[in-house]
């Protein structure tokens, strides 16, 4: 459960709580920045993050995100954590 | 050599396991008198068994793995606990995933819910907080579960439910700390290891100087290791060359990602929220000092602990394990998986006895997994 998952940053959406919109293997997913930002939010625009339970914990470059993503596909841990989006998801609103 | 063609590099692979054999060769381990490499991390488990490390480095190299899976370290106690939470009715108890299949006492949070307790599966606790911000009618507890990889996301989760004023968001904290169980390991007189492989993001958070004890005060080496299989091999090679050097450091092979002193935000976050309890307990490790976290009282409007008078420390001490279930003999290297009475009859991924058994990230898993893939490569 420590192993994360790279994303990159597409736009801010919360500057106030510190969140911004990701893009994970396609999926979109709101994550927080608060442990990345150095400066503006704006600057994290366009760049890799490693994200973990929905915080960006790292920020890498793009070739280490496409080898960790390709190192978690093979572990079965990238479907594992788009799954747990999902899920994430379905229990906001109740589904089972 | 089957599992070398899943290498992207296969080339690169064999001249770091070429050097690693070099170096084995010159210390002289052998198999019948190997080194031990304790891998800490659950997710270096998962890689060593997924990529077959074991059986393609040097076999004067044995891997002891670590107590680094934070459900496989849960006691049964802390889960029937959960459970007494999920079934009041106010409550909506929100949990990673890894943890619904963790056996409790009589049951795990997937039987509760199918019992008709409102549990669900979240992906972060920002969900929690948002199920805190969408169902002001009911307490949202979320299970606070994992090493310091997880810590900083419920150390700041808590902080926002503090600053938005959300008095029924709350967290059942148990989340624990790597350095103290090694310390505890390597004081352990019946433990023989040899170096380490350092978990790689709970280091992202926490730094490398948290490991200096190992190689200042019981001078093993420890080097700071990324996920991918060459990561690993490059790992174990800068552990085996400092053992041959007669060295014991801290080293980092996971620069690109681990900061010297960690990260600051959620070193900061954490240091906020949390303190050391006195001790706490570890499945099959049994309690040790300074090593998990609970809620300062600042934050005490968010501590499920407080708010429901349940946890650690509030019942009876201790949990008594399954007749005859070897996790914590397995945890500390001291019996293989496959020697345990249960392993693959009573005890299946489908249906885990022990908690070794449950994660991906269990030695006993990753054993039953990879068993098959094994037998046919050997």
């Amino acid at each position: 459960m420590c192993l994360g998952i790279p994303g990159r940053i597409v736009a801010v959406t919360d500057a106030a709580r510190q969140m911004a919109m990701a893009e994970v293997s396609g999926v979109r997913r709101e994550v927080n920045v608060a442990c990345v930002a150095e400066g503006p939010l704006a600057e994290l625009v366009g760049r890799w993050a490693l994200i973990h339970v929905g915080f960006a914990m790292a920020l890498i470059d793009e070739a280490e995100a496409e080898a960790t993503l390709a190192a978690l596909r093979e572990l079965g841990e990238a479907q594992e954590a788009l799954d747990a989006m999902a899920a994430g998801d379905a229990a906001l609103e109740g589904r089972p | 050599m089957r599992y070398m063609e899943e290498f992207r590099d296969p080339k690169a692979a064999k001249a770091v396991l070429a050097r690693i054999a070099a170096v084995v060769d010159e210390i002289g381990a052998t198999a019948e008198k190997p080194l031990h490499i304790m891998e800490i991390c659950g997710g270096h488990t998962h890689a060593i068994f997924r990529y077959g490390l074991d059986k393609l480095t040097h076999p004067g190299i044995e891997f002891i793995h670590g107590p680094g899976c934070p459900v496989c370290v849960l006691p049964r106690a802390r889960v029937d606990d959960c459970i007494a939470i999920a079934r009041r009715p106010e409550v909506i108890f929100a949990t990673f995933g890894d943890a619904m299949r963790v056996p409790g006492t009589e049951m795990s949070l997937l039987e509760a819910k199918a019992g008709g307790a409102d549990i669900r599966m979240v992906y972060s606790p920002l969900d929690a907080l948002e199920l805190a911000r969408r169902n002001p009618e009911r307490e949202v507890v979320f299970f606070g579960l994992g090493f310091e990889t997880t810590t900083p996301s419920t150390a700041l989760s808590i902080q926002a439910a503090a600053r938005e004023g959300l008095g029924n968001f709350s967290v059942f904290c148990n989340h624990i700390t790597v350095p103290p169980p090694l310390r505890a390991l390597l004081s352990d007189p019946d433990m023989r290891l040899d170096g380490f492989v350092g978990p790689g993001h709970v280091s992202m958070v926490i730094g490398i100087h948290a490991y200096d004890f190992i190689a200042g005060e019981f001078g093993k080496p420890i080097v700071v290791a990324g996920f991918e299989p060459l990561d690993l091999l490059q790992s174990v090679l800068m552990a085996v060359e400092q053992i041959r050097d007669g060295r014991a450091e801290v080293e980092n092979q996971y620069a690109r990602v681990v900061p010297e002193h960690g990260n600051p935000v959620s070193l900061a976050a954490i240091a906020d929220v949390y303190e050391m309890r006195p001790s706490f307990e570890w499945r099959g490790l049994g309690e040790i000092d300074q090593s998990g976290l609970r809620i300062r009282d600042g934050y005490r409007r968010h501590d499920a602990e407080a708010k429901f008078g349940i946890g650690y420390g509030a019942a009876a001490r201790g949990s008594a394990e399954p007749e005859d279930c070897a996790c914590g003999q397995v945890m500390t290297g001291r019996l293989k998986p496959t020697a345990c009475p249960h392993f693959g009859k009573g005890c299946t991924p489908g249906m885990p006895l022990g908690a070794l058994m449950v994660s991906s990230e269990g030695a006993c898993a990753a054993y039953y997994q990879y068993g098959g893939a094994r037998a046919a490569a050997e």
